[in-house]
């Protein structure tokens, strides 16, 4: 089964996003980028799948411009086969995103696609789920365990509710949670030996896919911060305040 | 313009959050109508109909939407969405899972985790764990949208008098089949709409310290939760997870404990009315939202406070 793993390249989650005066978007000059921390259980799941013969080939694909290659550099290290870039200078939405990693799957007859649960820059979390319908797959979201067996996979889901068992018919399209596991760190011969790997680029337009946007963002702003706060030194003290000055208990 | 309001139920009961998002569709304007889709679930529907304000609830019952999966769901919201300007649900993993793929059978965009409502068309949602506050504005016909339940009022659940019409339509793909849920503890109070939260994170370093939270929690009427850490951890299982891709909530009052504060996990919290931190590293990024800061060893505050309540 060849598995396709959809990744995202994203501001480094450690670092505080800052708007951009004028408020256009968030400033991503200069600022450290890797790859989607869940993207990275995704692919991670993937590599588990091959070393335990459930997986054969495993291909890691990303749409975006010049600076993609890196994060696609990243998951060749971590072990992917090989690597695809749809090119395109242009900040597609999930909807385009989707239709566009779709047309990757087909090309590349894959049996499977994963994708991390949520992209930590938009917060949207859907690509997976668009995928799903667009393929006519089946769908499991926000995965902790995975067991394929033949032309069936058990899925536990992280729901609000707790966890959920679901059994999907393969193909089918899945994506990671953070208890899926815990990826593996990229030693220097590794990321040595990425080098070597292929990565295709498959300009955009040659795809032929509508990728009009769908919204217009109008503003982004920073939230309101919150009034700064006083440090108690007790805990006589702080039930006090919190039943005298702030009446929650 | 109409609006569609997906009910999440589990065959009994209206979930609390498809009132906040009821409220987000009232404010969009136009009728408000409600699907509930599941099986034996006329009770769900029945209940829906008192909710104030709404129209009509239409009622799909059928075996194929037991476990609200998203293929057959997202199947059916797509055949009703085609009479309506707006589609809502609650950003909750029920409306998380079936949600944008109702959208791209639809070809249209999901607006994810709306905060406000500026007009039909535009919409403020958060991005990047909340840093940062993006205004939308859809040009589709139909607007696919998820609620972020803690910005918009619940919508009183009695008082209304919709009628209830049966429809039937989706596709049953038998694409997946539901196995089993692990029902958590049900005891404990529900984390979404608890007025006070104590949660633990890494410096709790084990699961059976919990119950020293659970032991604040119980005089406060409080609901237990946890930071990614603790969860990764193993200390808590999953469904307490408070942040960026957990549970996001605004109690009046939250209570951190041993909770260093990363950005993922002030994304889930950092609404709340009061917040307080116990930690004993005084540089921990979680005292910068605190209201009240308490730089202490947990193992001794926490029995303390305890102790003092």
């Amino acid at each position: 089964m060849k598995i396709l793993v959809c990744v995202k390249r994203v501001l480094d989650p450690q670092v505080k996003a800052r708007v951009k005066a004028g408020g256009s978007g968030v400033d991503l000059t200069n600022v450290k980028m890797t790859m989607n921390p869940f993207c990275e259980n995704a692919l991670e799941e993937a590599l588990r799948m091959r070393e335990a013969g459930v997986g054969e080939e495993i291909i890691v694909a990303s749409v975006g411009g010049g600076k993609t290659e890196e994060t696609l550099r990243h998951g060749l290290a971590m072990g992917a086969d090989r690597a695809i870039q749809v090119v395109t200078e242009d900040n597609l939405e999930p909807l385009a995103i989707a239709k566009v990693l779709k047309a990757v799957a087909d090309r590349e007859g894959v049996g499977l696609v994963l994708t991390g649960k949520q992209a930590i820059d938009n917060d949207s979390n859907q690509t997976a789920q668009m995928m799903s319908a667009l393929l006519g797959w089946s769908l499991a979201t926000f995965c902790s365990d995975i067991t394929i067996e033949g032309d069936k996979a058990t899925v536990v889901r992280e729901v609000d509710a707790g966890l959920e068992t679901i059994e999907v018919k393969m193909p089918a399209v899945m994506s990671a949670d953070l208890r899926l596991n815990e990826p593996r760190y990229v030693k220097l011969p590794d990321v040595m030996k990425a080098k070597r790997k292929p990565m295709d680029k498959i300009d955009l337009e040659s795809l032929g896919i509508d990728t009009a946007k769908r919204l217009t963002t109008l503003q982004v702003e920073e939230p309101e911060g919150r009034a700064a706060g006083v440090i108690v030194n007790s805990v006589g003290e702080l039930v006090e305040k919190l039943r005298n000055e702030a009446k929650v208990i | 313009m109409s609006n569609l309001v997906i009910v999440e139920h589990d065959n009994n009961e209206v979930a609390a959050a498809t009132l906040h998002a009821v409220t987000a569709a009232q404010q969009i304007g136009g009728d408000v109508d409600l699907l509930v889709a599941g099986e034996n679930c006329a009770g769900v529907a029945e209940a829906a109909a008192k909710i104030m304000g709404v129209s009509t609830v239409k009622l799909a019952d059928d075996a194929k939407f037991g476990h609200h999966l998203a293929e057959n769901l997202s199947s059916l919201i797509c055949e009703v969405a085609s009479g309506y300007s707006h589609v809502l649900a609650s950003a909750t993993t029920f409306g998380k899972n079936v949600m944008p793929r109702a959208a791209a059978l639809l070809d249209v965009a999901q607006i994810s985790d709306i905060v406000e409502v500026k007009s039909e068309d535009t919409f403020v949602r958060p991005i990047y764990a909340g840093n940062a506050l993006a205004t939308v504005q859809s040009a589709d016909s139909i607007k696919v949208i998820t609620v972020r339940t803690i910005k918009f009022e619940a919508a009183a659940a009695e008082g209304g008098s919709a009628g209830v019409e049966a429809i039937s339509g989706g596709s049953d793909t038998g694409l997946s089949s539901w196995v089993s849920q692990a029902v958590s503890n049900t005891d404990q109070v529900d984390l979404t709409s608890a007025k006070v939260v104590v949660s633990g994170g890494r410096g709790m370093q084990s699961g059976d310290n919990f119950a020293m939270l659970h032991s604040v929690a119980d005089k406060l009427g409080a609901a237990v939760g946890a930071s990614r850490a603790a969860v990764d951890s193993g200390f808590v299982p999953n469904e307490l997870q408070v942040g960026q891709t957990g549970k996001v909530i605004a109690p009046d009052l939250y209570i951190a404990v041993g909770i260093s504060g990363a950005i993922q996990h002030l994304a889930g919290m950092k609404e709340s009315k009061v917040i307080v931190a116990i930690n004993n590293d005084s540089e921990a990024p979680i005292f910068q939202v605190a209201d009240y800061g308490l730089v202490a060893d947990l193992f001794e505050a926490v029995p303390e406070l305890d102790a003092a309540l």
